[in-house]
């Protein structure tokens, strides 16, 4: 889309009216497109397609034939559902470690989100000293892997901070579910980096007028962020959410560090790393276990795509 | 019937997931309980005074054994009032040193690889183990096990539960049909594979594939043959790098290893070539056996529980399993195996309780009667083993006979042991030579 020069404002002919994104909307509309596009989808769905008939196959089948198998000799069984939902360790507890996961993933999805968004805000339309240092400081951090910092934050709950046998911040000791708000905090700062600096961008190119309008009628910059800023970058923090929830409905590292395998804290996926046995025995459970967990991102990426697609255009279109 | 019974469950499920959850949470441990003044807690007298306390375990066995597991302590719980807690992953090897680095090491951990433990122990991290528990532990297992735990005269842990690796899996009913024998040494074991060779049916099946894992399997056949040609004290010798890797010792058992699985006439049963058995799952690879495309399958004891369901592993059963026969019968038998350690990072009064229970002969008897569960402990009474298969397996494990040595690759360096060792072993299947693969192993040791 760099490529395209860019059309000359909206006063000039009709044909001509086409905006950027409006040729590429022309463009991703011809037959060819589609029809491409139809072949990807259906080619990129096959293997989850594959897992699906799986999941309602015999143990034994799974075992030993292809999934497309099925098709010439159809056995059908809810067994794998059975399994996974309530037999295992101890019935029924699959349910717990789905509540786990939300309890997890939603604040871990909403704190990086409420800080971003005023971070953004702060380095974008607040004037303060070494605020461009601030903001490549925040963005070069995107560059650390989080493998990285596992063990030092590990200690950071566990021991503190001590500075030269001085103690500066004491010992988390968090028991149970308190450790809940370990992994919370771990997610936070693991997103912070890149949600501060996709907002940035967003909230960047607001028209600063806006801004100037608002402060002339005496609004302050909490007022401007409430009322201005936050209803327009509804779409990325759409966009954000959506990539924070995945990102954490689906993480397993940082969860077994932080929050630890048992049934108090441990969200799904800890569970479904489980669940093959301590062997690998029982691995056709997995075909169910993995549908089971798809179920709620999918709810969550249907119901908010329409904001993902908008976010995501929003930002690369606008300029 | 199931099925409608399932789909009941999934609707209820479905609808009420949430709330279940919710009920779900609940479970409690019945702490103080009333029953500490009973007859059944009278053997429990020394590991009082510790009510209320907390023990955190944590190990890599999950699922029903892990369950199997808390049943097997519950009484012990019950009657000290010390809570155990124990969390099984995964991910164990990988979870453990960054939760100790970090910090947030657990009380006990069941480490299978010695090499891990010494890694811990030469860190400072590991907690010697008290006096009763080196007492309990001398007096139930043998040099050759606690040896393993024991690093610079220190002595870190009791083992726990074993498995037995020197395994042959056949079909009795196979066997009996065609009128073959249970070979009682190397040479009637190749003698019985030509003779099945020449009946037009491939004898051996294997798989190595395991994930990340891939390899391992093979390392077992390779560290069974080399204790069988070259005997304990050079495999010893090989473990902590006292010779080379590739040692011409080395090289002549990884060739009769060879002599096996790069047969063509020999493998792979059920599955193809030679290479198929680098893409054969372990899982999968000893299933043929039971429809007959394959007679011979090396695989540890804990392959019991790897069978289809509904096959019958019993001596007179569909499947069973020979000890994988000595060469020369006269030098003893030399069994190779694996098993956990149990080794703690803190010394507190309640974990030192726990850890010398676990060496009991109490424990042992306790865990072997709820099934699937083998260890060498000597106060393991047969009668409460129940599987026939774990009764073989402590059967050899007590034989005095027996030289036992453990899986050489939970020995070595990780770098070696659970990397390029495997990764060697699969290009050796795929039709690399020996002296090849022993040489790029040997160069990866660390120096």
């Amino acid at each position: 889309m760099t490529t395209a020069t860019p059309t000359v404002g909206v006063g000039a002919q009709p044909p001509e009216k086409l905006t950027r994104a409006g040729r590429v909307r022309k463009r991703l509309n011809s037959r060819t497109a589609t029809v491409v596009s139809i072949v990807l989808a259906l080619l990129w769905t096959v293997p989850t397609f594959g897992l699906f008939v799986s999941s309602f196959r015999p143990a034994d089948q799974i075992k030993t034939t292809g999934w497309w198998t099925f098709f010439g000799d159809p056995q059908f069984t809810l067994e794998n559902y059975q399994q996974v939902l309530f037999s295992g360790s101890s019935s029924g507890r699959l349910a717990s470690y789905f509540i786990n996961s939300l309890a997890i993933t939603i604040p871990s999805v909403l704190f990086p989100l409420a800080f971003a968004s005023l971070a953004a805000y702060a380095l974008a339309w607040i004037k303060f000293r070494g605020r461009d240092w601030v903001y490549i400081g925040i963005f070069a951090l995107q560059i650390v892997p989080l493998q990285m910092a596992l063990v030092p934050l590990l200690r950071f709950f566990s021991t503190g901070v001590t500075v030269g046998g001085v103690q500066i911040l004491p010992a988390w000791d968090l028991v149970d579910e308190q450790k809940f708000a370990q992994v919370w905090f771990a997610h936070t700062c693991f997103a912070l980096p890149f949600a501060v600096y996709l907002l940035h961008n967003f909230v960047s190119q607001l028209p600063g007028d806006l801004m100037e309008a608002a402060r002339v009628d005496g609004a302050t910059h909490p007022k401007i962020f409430r009322t201005i800023v936050l209803p327009l970058i509804t779409p990325a923090l759409a966009a954000i959410g959506i990539f924070q929830f995945l990102w954490v409905w689906n993480d397993l590292l940082v969860a077994l560090i932080f929050a630890g395998g048992t049934s108090d804290t441990a969200p799904l996926t800890v569970r479904l790393a489980e669940l093959a046995g301590t062997r690998g025995n029982e691995w056709q459970r997995l075909t169910a276990g993995a549908f089971v967990s798809i179920v709620v991102p999918l709810i969550v990426f249907l119901s908010l795509q329409r904001y993902f697609v908008r976010g995501l255009l929003a930002g690369s279109v606008k300029g | 019937m199931a099925f409608a019974r399932s789909r009941q469950a999934l609707a209820i499920a479905g609808v009420l997931g949430l709330a279940l959850g919710a009920t779900a949470c609940g479970t409690g441990n019945d702490k103080g309980s009333d029953n500490t003044g009973s007859a059944e807690c009278s053997q429990y007298e020394k590991y009082k005074g510790n009510d209320g306390k907390k023990v955190t375990i944590y190990s890599s066995i999950r699922e029903i054994e892990a369950d199997r597991l808390d049943q097997s302590w519950k009484q012990f719980e019950d009657c000290t009032g010390i809570d155990i807690d124990h969390e099984g992953s995964a991910e164990f090897e990988a979870q453990l040193p960054v939760r100790v680095d970090g910090g947030n090491a657990p009380d006990i951990a069941f480490i299978p690889q010695p090499g891990l433990l010494k890694r811990f122990a030469d860190g400072g991290k590991l907690k010697e183990a008290g006096a009763d528990t080196k007492a309990m532990a001398e007096q139930n297992y043998s040099p050759d096990w606690l040896k393993y735990s024991t690093v610079d005269g220190k002595f870190y842990g009791a083992p726990l539960g074993s498995n037995v690796k020197s395994f042959v899996w056949y079909s009795p009913k196979m066997f009996q049909e065609k009128g073959w024998k249970v070979p009682e040494s190397w040479d009637d074991l190749i003698k019985l594979s030509d003779e099945i060779a020449g009946s037009g049916t491939k004898p051996w099946c294997a798989g190595i594939e395991s994930g990340d894992a891939t390899g391992w399997p093979a390392t077992d056949w390779i560290e069974d043959v080399l204790l069988r040609t070259a005997g304990p004290e050079v495999y010893d010798q090989w473990t902590t790098h006292g010779i080379p890797f590739n040692d011409p010792k080395v090289a002549e058992a990884v060739d009769r290893a060879g002599s096996i699985l790069k047969n063509e006439k020999y493998v792979n049963g059920g599955f193809g070539g030679v290479k198929s058995i680098a893409t054969t799952s372990f899982q999968e690879a000893g299933t043929p056996i039971t429809t007959g495309k394959c007679a011979l399958h090396r695989q540890a004891s804990f392959y019991a529980n790897q069978w289809p369901e509904g096959t019958k592993v019993a001596e007179d059963g569909d499947v069973f399993a020979f000890y994988f026969p000595a060469i020369d019968p006269a030098q003893g038998k030399p069994v190779l195996g694996g098993g956990e350690f149990v080794a703690a990072f803190a010394d507190r009064p309640e974990v030192q309780a726990v850890q010398t229970y676990l060496a009991s002969g109490e424990y042992a008897n306790s865990r072997a009667k709820i099934g699937d569960w083998v260890s060498a402990n000597k106060k393991l009474d047969l009668n409460n083993v129940p599987n026939p298969v774990d009764k073989l397996s402590v059967g050899i494990l007590q034989d005095p006979k027996t030289q036992f040595r453990f899986d050489g690759s939970d020995l070595m360096p990780a770098a070696v042991g659970a990397g390029t060792f495997w990764k060697g072993m699969v290009d050796w299947i795929n039709g690399k030579d020996t002296a090849t693969v022993l040489q790029g192993i040997e160069s990866s040791w660390p120096k």
